[in-house]
């Protein structure tokens, strides 16, 4: 009777809220993969019972690969979040090193700079943004997100890697100078390698931001061919007022999985990244 | 280069009045600003130059591929007598406040539910953040056929609960697309706030509920009392990010309504947009966006000096 008890308590306790926020989480994600599946006689059937899939077909999977141009945006993406990850990684180096290893005067004010830069929201910039890159003659090219991707992303993997940098003990760095390395030197060689941990939390965010931008893409990139996936989508795959929703869902579903899959590789960094800023207070 | 010196006294002395270049780049201050250089270089051109242009063009007539021409504060004044530009304005403050107050309350619940022992809890917490690491755009155009007005689910579900037919119009009501996306903005953003308040409760120390329940405090008392005041920098610290990016928020708006029903949902930044974009008025959309900066910047300064101050 106790232990009876005791079960329905946890039961009340634990797993009723839990499972209260897993469905409102993952309803949206269940609702794009079986309306993906779905053939249009379904999808658009309001006598069948929506929340299952009757007939499954991989029409739409097929339809998004052969009749648009989603493996390209694909690709378009990547590629985008690949290099101006690299380069922010690099850039974000250049500055938190100093910051967290050199006294120097107007230390202070450049990290204070580049927290503030870290919380200007894109809406602030694009317009001058978007002028200043057709003046470069950069419009339609990946060059343009290659470009200004990194200005919220080098702050940003700044800021992270300045808290990390802090925490990495100095001996090593010490008995480095000692034998008569160069500070180049001792960074690169002795310091950098110690920080691996650090570099995977800051690629892996610089990463999902990348693949989660949109503003800049849709301004400077309007056609088809240089496109990302989630311009592509949205300026694309709907069409006026005909929505193509199994394709829709099919493409969204597929767009999500690189950054989600990656996460699930590194869920770890990614938390000690988020909560890494909050929880030193 | 300094064992060499030190050895030939003449070569030394040289040295001391006019230090090698190898000894000045190992200076602290000449290192780090030589290392920090070509960032900081990288942000003055496309962050600082672009902030500052845009104030320059939003003091003029720019229509998009032509030449500007000084037009003073007048943007400002046309945003002035514009009723959208204040509708906007109220709209903005609405969203933003109450998906703030709905995020930190949610996330908070979120926190405590995942601060218990139970089995899978890793698998759990990952689970719970996928909303806040999926592209927006693309789990938005989700909840866009979620709520499509012939075949949304919620309605297909409420209808089945007994609602009458055909269920509300999500996102063609003025209030109900307000509605719409401060859930959906919440539903993004929720899992940000439980996973950072979940980190801080477990730093809160077991003996301190301990000597709390000691001292016969209850559960709501324990929880004023030791948790919530403890919770209290990263509550802060959460909640001034968080509503820096919801009150600048473009994408999410921009997938689901446009702005519409009649501007019932238009934000600043979504403004800006339709008429830097849509209308080529870059500069008076530069001024509607620079309306944005006074609630940023005071936001923004608190933030980074909260931030130093650690």
């Amino acid at each position: 009777m106790v232990t009876g008890h005791g079960r329905l308590e946890t039961i009340v306790r634990v797993w009723l809220p839990v499972a209260f926020f897993l469905v409102l989480a993952l309803f949206p994600f269940y609702w794009m993969a079986i309306t993906s599946l779905k053939p249009n006689a379904e999808l658009y059937n309001k006598n069948v019972m929506p929340l299952i899939v009757h007939a499954p077909t991989l029409k739409h999977y097929v339809d998004l690969l052969t009749k648009s141009s989603f493996l390209l945006w694909t690709w378009n993406t990547m590629l985008v979040a690949v290099v101006a990850t690299a380069i922010s990684l690099v850039l974000g180096v250049m500055l938190a090193y100093p910051l967290a290893r050199m006294r120097f005067a107007g230390a202070g004010l450049i990290a204070m700079t580049i927290a503030a830069i870290y919380l200007v929201p894109q809406p602030l910039l694009f317009i001058p943004l978007a002028d200043v890159i057709n003046r470069l003659g950069l419009g339609n090219t990946l060059t343009s997100v290659i470009l200004t991707y990194p200005t919220m992303l080098v702050p940003f993997c700044a800021w992270l890697l300045l808290g990390y940098f802090k925490t990495v003990p100095k001996d090593l760095e010490e008995a480095a100078r000692i034998d008569g390395a160069s500070r180049l030197q001792t960074m690169r060689r002795i310091f950098l390698p110690l920080c691996t941990p650090g570099f995977i939390s800051a690629g892996i965010f610089a990463f999902t931001l990348s693949q989660n931008e949109f503003l800049y893409a849709l301004i400077f990139l309007t056609k088809t061919t240089v496109r990302t996936v989630p311009v592509g989508v949205i300026a694309e795959l709907i069409r006026g007022d005909v929505f193509y929703w199994g394709q829709l869902m099919a493409g969204a579903l597929l767009g999500s999985i690189p950054v989600a899959l990656i996460y699930s590789f590194f869920v770890e960094h990614y938390v000690a990244g988020l909560t890494s800023g909050a929880v030193k207070a | 280069m300094t064992v060499a010196s030190e050895r030939l006294p003449a070569f030394g002395q040289a040295a001391r009045r006019r230090p090698s270049l190898a000894l000045v780049l190992d200076r602290e201050s000449v290192f780090s600003w030589l290392m920090m250089a070509l960032p900081l270089l990288f942000l003055a051109a496309l962050v600082g130059y672009p902030f500052f242009y845009g104030i320059l063009l939003s003091l003029q007539d720019r229509p998009v591929a032509r030449v500007g021409t000084f037009v003073g504060l007048k943007n400002f004044i046309t945003n002035f007598h514009d009723p959208i530009f204040w509708q906007v304005a109220i709209n903005t403050f609405i969203y933003t406040g109450v998906a703030t107050l709905l995020k930190m309350v949610g996330g908070l619940c979120l926190a405590l539910a995942m601060n218990q022992h139970f089995r899978m809890k890793n698998l759990v917490r990952a689970l719970l953040l996928l909303p806040f690491i999926v592209p927006t755009v693309l789990s938005t155009v989700a909840w866009l056929w979620m709520l499509d007005p012939a075949f949304s689910v919620v309605n297909r579900l409420l209808v089945a609960l007994g609602w009458p037919k055909p269920g509300p119009s999500w996102l063609g009501n003025p209030t109900l697309a307000m509605v719409s996306i401060i859930v959906i903005n919440t539903w993004r953003g929720l899992p940000f706030y439980g996973i950072t308040l979940l980190a801080g409760l477990q730093t809160v120390p077991p003996e301190l509920y301990e000597a709390a329940t000691i001292d016969g405090a209850g559960g709501w008392q324990r929880f004023r009392f030791v948790t919530l005041p403890l919770l209290r920098p990263i509550i802060l610290i959460v909640t001034l990010f968080s509503v820096i990016f919801t009150f600048a928020d473009f994408q999410l708006v921009y997938v689901l309504t446009h702005g519409g029903p009649q501007n019932a949902t238009n934000l600043f930044a979504t403004y800006a947009f339709d008429i830097a974009m849509g209308a080529g008025q870059l500069g008076l959309g530069a001024s509607i966006a620079l309306a944005m900066l006074p609630a940023l910047a005071l936001l923004i300064v608190a933030l980074t000096i909260y931030m130093r101050r650690e």
